[in-house]
């Protein structure tokens, strides 16, 4: 009977920093998709608990607002955003890729083989949706400090 | 403990002056019917320009330790038995020299996401039936061979073969199902190699079972859980780029393509 256990390697394989070295960038686009996805999730369930207390009055609702006018509120914020902004232009590479678009054509591969969905536009597209989300955290943040 | 091979031990005790190579071969071991645990076996084996990783783990059978579990068959990167992680990386061992991989240790593993049977040896039924599952064969309700008309042929152009050609070079060697990050997690996800042979047949003109094929994959565990991480194309050793041909069979399920 072979050992089932180690027959999937679960989150290690997920957040390993090896894989990442491995792999390369998509698969970098990959982990911040899910954990981005999973992070405004998250946010999203705060931020209806937050406004919950809308309901309570207005004294409750300055007190929860005053949970993000820290420094730490803002970082936080500043975080969300950059989530956000990567989510959502990732989430646009993907789209137009799962729909057959920018990944190559199929064609009879030749030595040495290099997979043409990996390719430089879709780099491009992680490189430049990381520098948005950062960019935007930094905007964010310009806004909110000062 | 660190075995060494005997064409260098006789050299080291006749202290012969030699410009053969050598390299730390760290093998894993474990044996699951016996027990859980598991530990690396250092063997020091000579190397030339052309040695491969397999003709180094032949090495060690032949003349170190003819315990070490290990799959092999063409040695030529045809048949997809002797997939592994090398130095952390997934390859065919017959198809990766040991000089380009540039390092004095050379670590191998079984593949990830497989259970292992002994060693090196990983147990390949999930990917199997996965294969089987999505039909891996031309279906159609006529035949080839024609009784009144004699023996014919499907004919094909071959500009229509050029549509699926490179994912017909499938040796189901694994490698790609191992590299996958939804492998990792979902044990009933039907695989990037399923996927792309299901691809192979949608795309082939010949074929008629299209609609079968995609209901088989078009379910919670199929083709959706795919989130294009493209790890399956960067390891596969023959180029059949099992992401592109994901991504193309999502079209026939979104309606772009026929």
């Amino acid at each position: 009977m072979e050992r089932e256990t180690g027959a999937r390697e679960g989150l290690k394989g997920w957040l390993h920093p090896g894989k990442i070295g491995k792999f390369g960038i998509e698969r970098l686009a990959w982990l911040l998709m899910r954990l981005t996805g999973l992070g405004l999730l998250a946010y999203f369930i705060g931020h209806i608990y937050e406004t919950s207390h809308i309901l309570d009055g207005k004294a409750v609702w300055d007190k929860s607002l005053e949970m993000t006018q820290t420094t730490e509120g803002h970082l936080f914020l500043a975080l969300v955003i950059g989530m956000c902004v990567f989510h959502t232009g990732n989430g646009i590479r993907l789209l137009i890729a799962q729909m057959g678009y920018g990944i190559g054509k199929a064609e009879r591969p030749d030595y040495p083989y290099k997979p043409q969905s990996i390719n430089m536009k879709g780099k491009a597209c992680i490189y430049a949706t990381l520098g948005m989300a950062a960019l935007a955290m930094w905007y964010g943040m310009a806004v909110m400090f000062t | 403990m660190v075995t060494i091979h005997p064409k260098l031990s006789n050299e080291l005790s006749q202290t012969v002056v030699s410009s053969t190579k050598s390299v730390k071969l760290k093998i894993k071991r474990s044996n699951p019917n016996v027990n859980s645990d598991e530990k690396f076996d250092e063997f020091v084996v000579p190397i030339e320009k052309w040695t491969t990783v397999l003709d180094s783990l032949l090495d060690v059978k032949s003349y170190l330790d003819h315990s070490v579990g290990i799959r092999y068959s063409c040695r030529q990167a045809s048949c997809g038995s002797c997939g592994m992680k090398i130095n952390g990386k997934l390859g065919l061992a017959c198809f990766t020299k040991i000089s380009e991989l540039d390092s004095d240790t050379v670590t191998v593993e079984p593949m990830d996401n497989y259970p292992v049977v002994r060693d090196l040896v990983v147990n390949f039924d999930r990917m199997i039936n996965n294969h089987k599952k999505i039909m891996p064969y031309v279906i159609r309700e006529d035949s080839e061979i024609d009784a009144e008309s004699g023996v014919r042929e499907f004919l094909q152009s071959p500009k229509n073969v050029e549509k699926y050609i490179q994912f017909s070079n499938c040796i189901k060697c694994g490698l790609c199902n191992s590299a996958c990050p939804t492998m990792a997690m979902d044990k009933s996800f039907v695989g990037p190699q399923a996927l792309a042979q299901a691809y192979r047949y949608i795309a082939d003109d010949r074929d008629k079972g299209k609609n079968k094929r995609l209901k088989i994959i078009d379910e919670s565990h199929g083709i959706w859980r795919c989130h294009f991480a493209g790890s399956c194309s960067q390891v596969c050793p023959k180029g059949v780029d099992p992401a592109m041909g994901i991504q193309l069979l999502r079209g026939y399920l979104l309606g772009i393509r026929d």
